[in-house]
């Protein structure tokens, strides 16, 4: 029989407001194997785990059962509280009577009744509970940081510096990222290129980073510590040793109507390129969809004139399979299709832009050299409207658009009518908004520049409707809300501020990680508040907006958070593994492969033993094994498994079945 | 048909191809058709038929032959090739070990259901066209086919065997199938109490004897929940109305996504208890949730309730499907 201490948490007021705490611990004194039940304000704080420390050694106790907040918030804490008192960690169980009770239930009476029998469940597990043991697995000192825009450059250059060797994964030709098509950054105004390109050089000439462009990761299995990676290096057609990045190759080649990535098809690229000028690594790649030499063997023009000898037709994908102890998600985001979005022109009319266009189309390095020209007809704009929020704070159950706020394109949109204003003051621009959220150092001051120093029309309403004008203008109606009015603007380009939302990369990656995500596919941190760069599934961090939407600022200082937390990983030469781990019966598993097909962490597998039969036969069977380093416990197979033969350890069937009839008593 | 599969066992054993072969053979009545193991070509000629009563499902019994050296010969019924297969994916048996032949069948005759018709003391039995003509003690008497045939031969699979070496009467038109999530529809259609009732007055007729669980082809299980004392629900006598039903809700979830319809467990039961329509409750949810999907259509299938693929919605994201 257990020796058990009872000990019930006030939690201040937060649960003993609701619960009768003093009831709860006379209530719990009388069943059996408890020798000690008592409460106390915070049970958490120092001298609360004195009084379980002080319990434990006075009563010889072998189980405890802490009745307080979720096990998620300080099983760890009594675990370290009960070991410190020289009792194994695994025999402390809590019952949770704050979120599961104080918080949810008004009246204190009913709230007491369930405290109570949640406490009483939690000490029918305990009398089954059996110390465990973690194994320590060792960590492998490489990170791989998975996106190579500003949040991915940061993060490995963060943990490069530290002294960690650090491998980036982009699926683009070049890293860099969206902040390379952007022109101007706000609230300062200073070139994106010329505050991205130098990180973009060290990450190349850091001798811990390795630059995997052109790739993308296939497959990850492992576990903290010990993830293994597959890597798709695309086979680029070009010899990247041999590659001087010369660019010749890239003004020859006949293939030359090829809409341009960079330039968000704005103009043409030929069918061997380089995205752009300052791209890392720069180094030619040929787009096997359009070359003519590999798809039908004539042509073979860049080869000719490649003075490097650098060509290569018969190049093909390689894998690359590396280990890492740690693996950051930064895989960004991107706008979203407006092909839903009828009613703004974007798909009938070439000067209905995105925001994103609109920065290639101010940008010196875009396809209309910095000067702002209608994308129809090349001749200056007099009249923009820019409409904010397209996409961003739909209604739930809305049939387009997401219901979250894009969180960026106020700031943008500002800076865009701005620099219009500034570069061309004989043009009008209006901005159409439904609020303009501009929290943020110097944010707010810059919106406000906007309006009072360069007089753009902040207009409170929404755009109806977007209408192309035989004579190349558009009609834009909308409302004012202020005047409570509806206005007719006739425009010569409108600029869509187009929710983002994240790669399309992502929810397979999840899936591959088993890392969770959000309805809307945004990675979910692992405490929103107190947790926000790592992913709830050991050794998975999240770097910027792969995250939730933020601007550059942000996604930096969350970049060097992650990285922060991937160097105090990776500075330790072990980690503890979880010893609640599932196990098999060999002698009751049937060898059936059910648990094995609903293991999303494939850590069973099967080998064919020999057994010894009552009757003095051998017979060989096929069981099931587990792999405890890959385990993860999540309990999948301890109910596929038809026999019972699976189980897991801290949470046995049996325990479990105790505890429901505790509770049913 | 008999000769033909005596002929073909006898020629299979004398070669050496097979060490065993599993069939049917006659009891002490007429009707009492039982599974039977062969081992020399001289008991299958004397022992071994294939008639109307052959409804037994033989592919469970070649689990215990797994161990046994040399191939084993069994004889597969159309809906019986479907256990076969779901049993190859559960690895209880090996495929190369096992020679098999789907043989042709136009339905079974269920004695239960002729004694309901009158018919008893049966000695014999043959089909005429569209109804059977059998032999009983008391002379001859002629039923409508539909009216005798198994419960689970209404809902004949149809088609070709899944899996086999060869067939012997593919010729053989099986039955006409009619649809078999009828009575499921009728019972959900009912209200909570009326489907209690119905349930209390089937399983308060249980006596425990098992036969459903020992036929059944899912029910492989090396030690069954039922036998095991740790698991908490350990075999007892049906001595409360709780037991009767928990033994059997909880034998239908332990087969749920793996019971291919094969009836046997309303067939064999003493008590005429309609157990299949507990599995086919699961089978009907199942093809509802995720899809149609029929246990046993292929080797190596993997079942939607048994199944972790990348395309598995978060939890997050089910609530909105």
């Amino acid at each position: 029989m257990q020796r058990i201490g009872v000990f019930v948490c006030h939690c201040g007021t937060n649960i003993a407001g609701t619960v009768d705490v003093v009831a709860v611990a006379d209530a719990l004194r009388l069943e059996p194997g408890v020798v000690v039940s008592e409460e106390y304000q915070y049970m958490c704080s120092e001298a609360g785990q004195n009084k379980i420390k002080d319990a434990i050694k006075a009563n010889g106790l072998t189980g405890i059962v802490v009745c307080s907040c979720s096990p998620r918030m300080h099983e760890a804490t009594f675990r370290k509280t009960a070991a410190a008192a020289g009792i194994n960690p695994y025999m402390v169980e809590i019952a949770n009577i704050r979120e599961q009770v104080s918080w949810i239930h008004k009246d204190k009476a009913e709230g007491t009744e369930k405290a109570i029998i949640l406490g009483r469940a939690a000490i029918a597990k305990v009398h089954l509970n059996a110390p465990l043991h973690a194994g320590e697995s060792p960590v492998t000192k490489r990170a791989l940081v998975i996106g190579g825009g500003i949040a991915g450059i940061q993060t490995a250059l963060d943990i490069a510096e530290a002294g960690f060797p650090v491998d980036i994964v982009e699926k683009n030709p070049t890293i860099g990222g969206k902040m390379t098509q952007i022109d101007k950054t706000f609230p300062t105004l200073d070139c994106a290129a010329c505050i991205l390109t130098p990180k973009m050089v060290d990450c190349a000439q850091n001798e811990n980073i390795r630059i995997f462009a052109y790739s993308e990761v296939e497959a990850v299995s492992g576990f903290v510590g010990n993830f293994t990676a597959k890597i798709r290096k695309k086979a680029r057609y070009v010899d990247e040793v041999k590659c001087t990045g010369c660019g010749l190759c890239t003004e020859k080649c006949p293939q030359k109507k090829i809409p341009n990535e960079f330039n968000l098809g704005m103009d043409n690229r030929r069918a061997v390129y380089i995205p752009f000028a300052q791209a890392v690594p720069k180094i030619a790649t040929i787009d096997a969809e359009h070359c003519t030499m590999l798809k039908t063997g004539k042509c073979g023009v860049c080869s000719k004139v490649c003075t490097a000898g650098a060509i290569d037709y018969k190049q093909t994908d390689t894998i690359i399979e590396e280990q890492y102890g740690a693996i950051v998600v930064a895989t960004g985001y991107n706008p979203i299709n407006l092909d839903k979005f009828d009613e703004f022109a974007y798909s009938q009319s070439p000067d209905v832009v995105t925001s994103l266009e609109f920065e290639r189309l101010t940008n010196a390095a875009g396809p209309t050299a910095g000067t702002l020209l209608r994308p129809s007809d090349g001749k200056h704009p007099h009249t923009l409207v820019f409409v904010q929020c397209v996409g961003s704070r739909c209604d739930a159950g809305a049939e387009k658009g997401k219901q979250y706020c894009s969180k960026i394109c106020c700031m943008y949109t500002a800076k865009h009518a701005m620099l219009v204003r500034e570069k061309y003051p004989d043009t009008e621009v209006y901005v159409f908004y439904i609020d303009v959220r501009t929290p943020g150092k110097n944010f707010d001051e810059f919106y406000r520049r906007a309006v009072e120093e360069y007089g753009v029309h902040y207009i409170k309403g929404m755009v109806g409707k977007v209408v192309p004008e035989a004579d190349g203008t558009l009609t834009v109606q909308a409302s004012d809300l202020i005047a409570n009015e509806q206005l007719k603007i006739s425009a010569d380009m409108v600029v869509l501020a187009a929710a983002i939302e994240p790669d399309k990369s992502a929810r397979p990656l999840a899936t591959m990680l088993t890392a969770s995500m959000d309805t809307n596919d945004f990675f979910t941190e692992a405490h929103p508040k107190l947790r926000p760069v790592e992913s709830p599934t050991a050794g998975i961090f999240l770097s910027g907006a792969c995250q939730g939407p933020k601007d550059i600022p942000e996604t930096v200082s969350q970049a060097s958070a992650a990285a922060a937390k991937v160097i105090g990983l990776l500075a330790k030469n072990s980690l503890k593994g979880n010893p609640c781990v599932a196990s098999s019966n060999e002698a009751m598993c049937n060898g059936c492969s059910s648990c094995e097909r609903v293991c999303p962490y494939g850590a069973i597998s099967y080998e064919d033993k020999e057994f010894r039969m009552p009757d003095r036969t051998t017979q060989i069977r096929r069981v099931a094994s587990v792999n405890p380093a890959v385990c993860q416990g999540c309990g999948a197979c301890t109910v596929a498994c038809p026999s019972g033969a699976m189980d897991l350890r801290g949470f046995t069937n049996r325990q479990i079945m105790a505890e429901v009839d505790a509770i049913c008593r | 048909m008999q000769g033909k599969l005596i002929e073909r066992a006898c020629a299979l054993l004398e070669s050496g191809e097979v060490a065993r072969v599993i069939g049917w053979k006659s009891g002490e009545l007429g009707y009492d058709t039982t599974p039977a193991v062969f081992e020399t070509a001289d008991e299958l000629r004397a022992d071994f038929v294939y008639g109307d009563f052959c409804g037994a499902n033989l592919s469970k019994y070649l689990i215990k032959n797994m161990k046994n050296e040399g191939k084993t010969l069994v004889f597969l019924k159309l809906c019986d090739t479907y256990s076969f297969n779901q049993l190859l994916t559960e690895h209880r048996i090996k495929r190369e070990k096992t020679y098999v032949i789907a043989v042709g069948c136009a339905g079974m005759a269920d004695p239960e259901r002729l004694r309901g018709l009158g018919v008893t003391g049966i000695t014999g039995i043959c089909t005429d066209g569209d109804s059977y003509k059998i032999d009983t003690v008391y002379g001859e008497k002629t039923v409508a086919k539909k009216d005798a045939l198994c419960i689970k031969c209404l809902s004949c699979k149809g088609g070709e065997p899944v899996v086999y070496d060869e067939i012997i009467g593919g010729d053989v038109t099986p039955p006409e199938a009619s649809d078999r999530f009828e009575q499921v529809r009728a019972l959900e259609a009912m209200t909570p109490d009326e489907r209690f009732d119905f349930w209390r007055g089937e399983l308060s007729r249980c006596i425990r004897c098992n036969a459903c669980r020992n036929v059944c082809p899912a029910c492989s299980c090396e030690s069954c929940v039922f036998d095991n004392p740790d698991s908490g629900i350990a075999q007892k006598a049906a001595v409360t109305s709780f037991e009767e039903n928990n033994f059997h809700i909880i034998r239908a979830f332990h087969v749920a996504g793996r019971c291919t319809d094969c009836g046997e467990c309303s067939r064999v039961c003493p008590e005429n208890i309609p157990l299949h329509l507990l599995n086919r409750k699961f089978i009907s949810d199942i093809d509802h949730f995720y899809g149609e999907y029929q246990a046993g259509e292929s080797e190596g299938q993997r079942a939607p309730l048994v199944n972790y693929t990348e395309d598995d919605a978060e939890p997050s994201a089910i609530y909105d499907r």
